[in-house]
């Protein structure tokens, strides 16, 4: 073999293994190295400022999970998601529905819903917390003129949950619009004409037929909403300008109570390592949840269907 | 479909598309929607729009006409340029944050393109020992949430004096997951073997056939993927926010501090909210097609 041919094979050897290596590398120094080393960093004191102060076990984890405040951001966080994904996922079935008619201009429509999605969480949160200012906000001002009273957006708990999963549905619904419209378009139109032959009407077709065929597109956008949407932080940063939550912490999610413990407040990085770590398992413990339950509607679903065709 | 393309060689490009338009017409026996249909988009169109549209009419007006009046005059007033002036002035760096942003967004965009496509042609187009399980590995790691490895990150990039600096944030986005994945799924399909068998026969190297061949087929996929990319980094805000911090904003951090320091001033707050929008909003009346049938094509792939 000449040294030609043998640079030759090499070159078909390992160049895909150098082709696929630089997302690898990166993912080993700034995805999985990190996740793995703030298990690290959370077994010890460790401050912002000074750095590695020693070992002290669990210390940290037993400190966060005594803390009320940490709790409170754990009901937020979820409080926000729910509000958040649930009316998203049938607000973005409903548009995908309509966008799936036989529009003119079709292009202008589609892009019309996709506007929000090009602008920054921050700028959005700038505008909407405006727009739901307890004061002068035009939300506030709207409901006065039609009799209410206003809602302290700002000041009630739950109120301002609202007002914050608001943003993140502005931002999103359009988007997952899209996905859910691709998902209805890839559906057999037979199948659609078999259920209208049949006597359904539209309504009880599009229940019946369409929105179960689109079950494994819901269950994607919700798993990945899930994973962005637990660790939520640039809308509720940004609701008003101290970027703490509120004054009694009303809309202050995980994320920036672990921001709080280790950069604003205390600097104790030991302890926000301990929050993203829990934050961790809390996810991995809801997808997991997520997954089985979905799993476990799918096989009795095919089940009952199995059932259908025997008889 | 094969009509259409053939009508394409033979008559060009018009007869193709009006070819494309009795096709379409013919097949789309479905009957247009009535009014009711556009109205009900429109208004969802219009209430997406709305919170830009009072971002900007809080723009052009002052201070204190807003606090006078909640409800803005739908007609826009003519404190704008004036506003913008206060943004530059306001000791926020808005000239850097903004050439920041897009030194961050085009360098970040590039090369996941660039990486994406190299891993993506690998995994799609050559035959190597574990190649199933690495693209699983792949596919996997979309669903870590590496968002909480920050305190390392951050860490790690303090020792290096990159803390304020803004290759600490482009680094960690040099190549995505979701990029490898995305080039993946486009060139199993969109390339085929021959082109790169012909290109091997005729003597070039790997990373040749790559670049002249596989690179070129996968520029539709890349330009979407590219558009997401810098979306994505245009409004990335939470890791800048920690480690480039008020000395080296990119607009998302200096929206921040803008609103820290003038949070009573919201004609100057949204005249900022407005500069940080405009230029993505350029971009996305050029490139919106192409993002609305990139999420429409990965709905269906992933």
């Amino acid at each position: 073999m000449t040294w030609r041919q043998r640079l030759s094979r090499w070159d078909v050897r390992s160049a895909p293994y150098l082709y696929i290596s630089p997302f690898f590398l990166l993912f080993a120094l700034v995805g999985l190295f990190p996740l793995l080393y703030t298990g690290w960093v959370a077994l010890h004191k460790w401050s912002l400022i000074v750095g590695n102060q020693g070992f002290i076990g669990f210390g940290n984890f037993a400190y966060v999970l005594d803390q009320p405040r940490f709790w409170d951001g754990v009901v937020n966080t979820f409080s926000i998601f729910l509000l958040s994904s649930v009316p998203q996922v049938i607000a973005a079935i409903a548009i995908a529905a309509v966008l799936d008619a036989n529009l003119r201009a079709k292009t202008f429509w589609r892009m019309g819903v996709l506007v929000p999605y090009v602008v920054a969480p921050v700028a959005v949160s700038l505008v909407f917390g405006q727009l739901f200012a307890d004061q002068s906000g035009v939300i506030n001002s709207l409901l006065g003129t039609s009799g209410v009273d206003p809602i302290g957006w700002h000041a009630d708990r739950f109120a301002s949950h609202v007002a914050i999963a608001t943003m993140v549905n502005f931002r999103w619904t359009g988007y997952n619009a899209l996905i859910f419209l691709a998902a209805m378009q890839a559906i057999p139109r037979d199948i659609i004409e078999a259920a209208v032959v049949d006597g359904a009407n539209r309504w009880r077709t599009f229940i019946g037929v369409t929105v179960p065929l689109l079950r494994p597109t819901i269950i994607f956008v919700v798993i990945t909403s899930t994973i962005g949407g637990l660790q939520i932080f640039d809308e509720p940063r940004m609701f008003d300008t101290f970027g703490l939550g509120g004054p009694d912490r009303e809309w202050m999610t995980v994320t920036m109570y672990l921001y709080e413990l280790g950069w604003a407040g205390q600097r104790n990085l030991g302890r926000s390592a301990a929050v993203a770590w829990l934050l961790f398992l809390i996810i991995v413990i809801f997808a997991l949840l997520n997954f089985w339950i979905t799993r476990r509607i799918a096989s009795t679903d095919t089940r009952s269907k199995r059932k259908r065709v025997a008889r | 479909m094969s009509s259409v393309a053939m009508a394409g060689q033979l008559a060009g490009k018009g007869a193709a598309d009006a070819a494309r338009r009795r096709r379409v017409r013919m097949e789309g026996g479905v009957r247009r929607p009535g009014w009711v249909t556009y109205l009900l988009l429109g208004a969802f169109v219009l209430i997406s729009a709305l919170p830009l549209y009072y971002a900007f009419l809080l723009s052009t007006s002052t201070a204190a006409d807003i606090a006078q009046q909640p409800i803005p005059s739908p007609i826009p007033q003519g404190h704008f340029l004036e506003n913008v002036q206060r943004v530059l002035d306001a000791g926020i760096g808005f000239w850097q944050a903004l050439l920041n942003s897009v030194i961050v967004a085009v360098i970040t965009s590039v090369s996941v393109i660039f990486f994406s496509t190299l891993a993506g042609y690998a995994f799609a187009k050559l035959r190597f020992r574990g190649r199933s399980g690495l693209l699983a590995f792949v596919i996997g790691t979309m669903a870590v949430p590496t968002q909480l490895g920050v305190i390392p990150l951050f860490i790690v990039m303090s020792n290096l004096g990159w803390a304020g600096k803004l290759q600490a944030v482009v680094v960690p986005g040099l190549v995505t997951a979701f990029g490898v994945f995305w080039m993946t799924q486009y060139l199993s399909e969109a390339l085929p073997y021959e082109l790169i068998e012909a290109a091997r026969v005729d003597g070039c190297s790997m990373i040749r056939t790559f670049w002249h061949v596989a690179l070129p087929a996968a520029r539709p996929a890349a330009a979407m993927l590219g558009l997401f990319t810098f979306v994505g980094s245009w409004t990335n805000f939470f890791w800048p926010f920690i480690v480039l911090g008020s000395t080296n904003p990119t607009l998302p951090v200096a929206l921040q501090l803008l609103q820290a320091s003038y949070f009573k001033d919201l004609a100057l707050i949204m005249a900022g909210v407005v500069l940080a929008t405009v230029p993505l909003l350029v971009l996305f009346i050029f490139a919106g097609r192409q993002l609305v049938s990139g999420i429409m094509q990965g709905a269906v792939k992933g």
